[in-house]
């Protein structure tokens, strides 16, 4: 099963690679990582989404936890939460027809085409792991894709919970 | 009032003398240099030189496990701290808080593939419980006393802290700061039990019909021994102890049943198998121990009390969690048993403990002793080891066949007393470990039980126990192989002994005497007692005992692979 866990840190040197150190060690899975600073500077925070069952995600947070620098661990998928991604996605737009159609279906997702060369398109989108694939498959149908980057998934819980030091 | 500047080294010794270290253990080169000439100047701390990086580790850890100190360590960058990297992860299997101080080239040079640069750091994570990367010279003593307060709360475990040499260096000072108190806000370990848990805890014990006490490392790390007796004595309940745990209950104690899991006794293990109740107390249901996690126990509730949450629930699942020092939640059970008036059930009690002597009756740790042709049963050299010290001696294991048959024949009335590499199973730990035993205590009988293959790992420090006088005893069980993998040989891949001989061993006896020591060979039965009492005899000179003992001795009781925790070899061809 897939989940996403948001973890708070301390901001120094060496905290990510325990953490990416970790999940190889003990064979645990990284689908995806991303990694920034917070609005403290001193911590950083990291969302991993992963996959496995309920004993291995139990490790998995336990041993996170475990590392002196980890302040918080929380695995969002528990509860109610908002998962973005954001995705570059850069396809051949050579005559009109498929120019027009890129377009269209970028407007469809409520997607940006946010530059154009010669013969391509550079789109942004932002969703859910299901929305960006969703929008990958739309166009690969209609047009050749170039190069894509995801950044990975961020996310938040909704409502009044919050993942802070205190 | 004027400040006093200080280099980087000084700050290093200043911070190690006011964290009251006695000994540092290691060995001097490029960039750790400053440091030793700060030791040097000074008397606070003593520098002890080994011949090898990793027995300065082993030394280290040696003292920490007798002591309840931190141990500590000193060695340069690149090949030296490499070295270390055995003793780190032998240290961290088993729980062990220290502190390896390594070198590192200066920070302008990190990255460049300098002279003996590694990213120490980088190898040793997977086996720190943390580490730190100096790199502005006021932070050093209290990065220094971070790394003590890590490596001794908790769980315990060893912490690296990488000096670059431009921060040791004259042309570099700053104040020694440290901080009166140590905070971090992301570090905060659990010390009590959850009361609510305590309770289920109380409640799930007191209903047992067929209670096992099964107890590990913890016990001694927490210094819980007393304690833990306490509450054997309060439920009258039948005790095991892990490869580890030896000496949290005194093996002479009327409830202690002996050691568990791949070597352990017949009644340990059977009493685990039909257990209802297994109360765990500082102990992780290692592999060593379970043996098929699929059929271990099936109808036992499992009350597990660790600090560490990360090992509850990690191989078997706890029906009942316990986060919190043993210590403390020991206590805190005995204060619950006591407010609930518990009193024993006597009649379950007695069942169930005549079904144990029932086990206990059929006697699995025992041997033949009278063989063709006098050879020297190893079991019987373990006995009469005992019989010289009085059972009072530290016994510091190498890793083999020796070390099963000392954890099974010398009955360790006292924590501390049993130190070897449990989890790692590191050969070569042996006589480094004992000698940092003995440099803690000197007076007392300090001995390293090992073997002709263990022995050789580390053999090179002996030459450090002239240096500095540590006449440990030296008990080499010699069976010309190696003798555990020469006994999975046997019983599992068809008596094909690939590379599990030494055919070109040393004259121990000579090899001693080389080193200035003194050296005995034993190699007939009938003078084993007398021999071994004349080497206790001798106070101040390292005695090597090389006893020559029946190399066909196989470790009994033994697991059969893939089977039940009670699913045993008793002795050849006879299962449980």
């Amino acid at each position: 099963m897939r989940r996403i866990l948001a973890i708070l840190l301390e901001n120094e040197a060496g905290s990510l690679s325990r953490i990416v150190g970790l999940f190889s060690q003990r064979a645990f899975n990284i689908v995806s990582l991303t990694v920034a600073p917070t609005e403290d500077a001193s911590l950083s925070r990291i969302t991993i989404a992963t996959e496995g069952d309920d004993k291995i995600l139990e490790q998995i947070v336990k041993q996170v936890n475990k590392l002196i620098d980890v302040l918080k661990i929380t695995d969002l998928t528990e509860r109610q939460h908002v998962e973005r991604e954001l995705l570059l996605i850069k396809v051949l737009a050579m005559n009109d027809k498929s120019r027009t159609e890129v377009k269209r279906i970028t407007d469809i997702f409520r997607g940006a085409i946010i530059d154009i060369g010669k013969q391509v398109y550079t789109i942004q989108l932002t969703g859910d792991a299901d929305k960006l694939n969703a929008f990958i498959n739309t166009l690969a149908n209609e047009t050749e894709i170039i190069e894509s980057v995801r950044s990975g998934c961020v996310g938040i819980a909704r409502g009044e919970k919050a993942l802070r030091a205190k | 009032m004027s400040t006093e500047l200080h280099t980087g080294a000084e700050l290093v010794v200043k911070a190690l003398s006011a964290l009251k270290v006695k000994y540092l253990f290691g060995y001097p080169g490029g960039t750790v240099l400053d440091i030793y000439d700060a030791l040097f100047k000074q008397q606070d701390v003593e520098h002890i030189l080994v011949r090898h990086e990793q027995a300065a580790t082993h030394m280290a850890d040696g003292y920490a496990r007798a002591t309840g100190e931190v141990g500590v360590v000193l060695a340069t960058s690149g090949p030296g701290a490499t070295n270390c990297i055995t003793g780190i992860a032998t240290a961290y299997m088993d729980s062990i808080p220290m502190v390896v101080l390594s070198g590192q080239v200066p920070t302008g040079l990190i990255g460049d593939d300098a002279f003996q640069e590694t990213d120490i750091v980088g190898c040793s994570r997977p086996i720190v419980k943390h580490s730190f990367n100096c790199r502005d010279i006021s932070e050093i003593p209290n990065i220094i006393a971070k790394a003590f307060y890590i490596a001794s709360t908790g769980r315990p475990g060893p912490v690296v802290i990488e000096l670059p040499k431009d921060l040791l260096m004259p042309g570099q000072s700053a104040e020694f700061l440290l901080d009166a108190e140590i905070k971090m806000r992301s570090y905060n370990p659990t010390v009590k039990g959850h009361h609510r848990q305590i309770k289920k805890a109380v409640q799930a014990i007191t209903q047992a019909k067929r209670l096992v006490i099964y107890s590990g490392g913890g016990i001694i790390i927490a210094n819980a021994a007393e304690l833990l007796q306490a509450l054997v004595e309060k439920l009258n309940a039948p005790i095991t102890n892990t490869l580890m745990g030896l000496g949290g209950i005194s093996g002479l104690h009327d409830n202690f049943i002996g050691m568990l899991g791949m070597h352990g006794s017949l009644e340990a293990n059977k009493a685990m198998a039909h257990a209802d109740v297994i109360l765990a107390l500082g102990a992780r249901f290692d592999d060593r121990v379970t043996n098929n996690v699929k059929k271990f126990c099936p109808n036992a509730t499992i009350v597990h009390v660790d600090i560490d949450p990360t090992s509850i629930s990690k191989t078997i699942n706890a029906h009942i969690p316990v986060v919190g020092l043993v210590d403390i939640v020991i206590k805190q059970l005995l204060a619950e048993l006591e407010e609930t008036n518990y009193l024993i059930n006597q009649e379950n009690n007695q069942d169930w403990w005549q079904q144990i002597n029932q086990w206990r009756n059929e006697k699995s740790i025992s041997y033949e002793n009278e063989v063709e042709g006098g050879k020297i049963k190893p079991q019987r050299v373990i006995q009469a080891m005992y019989q010289a010290t009085n059972g009072e001696a530290y016994v510091c294991s190498d890793v083999g066949q020796h070390q099963m048959f000392a954890a099974q024949y010398y009955p360790f009335a006292k924590p501390r007393q049993w130190i070897n590499s449990g989890g790692l199973g590191t050969m070569g730990f042996g006589l480094p470990a004992a000698m940092g035993v003995k440099m803690a205590f000197p007076d007392s009988h300090v001995i390293c039980i090992t073997g002709d293959g263990s022995i050789q790992m580390n053999i090179q420090e002996l030459s450090t126990c002239m240096q500095y006088n540590l006449p440990v005893v030296i008990i080499s069980l010699n069976n010309r192989s190696l003798g555990m993998v020469r006994q999975w040989q046997d019983m599992v891949y068809g008596g094909r002994h690939s590379s599990s001989y030494m055919e070109s061993l040393p004259d121990f006896v000579k090899l001693a005497e080389s080193y200035g020591h003194i050296g005995i060979q034993i190699n007939s039965l009938d003078e084993l007692d007398e021999k071994l009492a004349q080497a206790f005899a001798i106070k101040n000179q390292l005695v090597f005992v090389d006893v020559l003992v029946d190399e066909k001795e196989h470790v009994y009781p033994m697991q059969i692979r893939t089977g039940a925790i009670d699913e045993m070899w008793i002795k050849k061809g006879v299962k449980a």
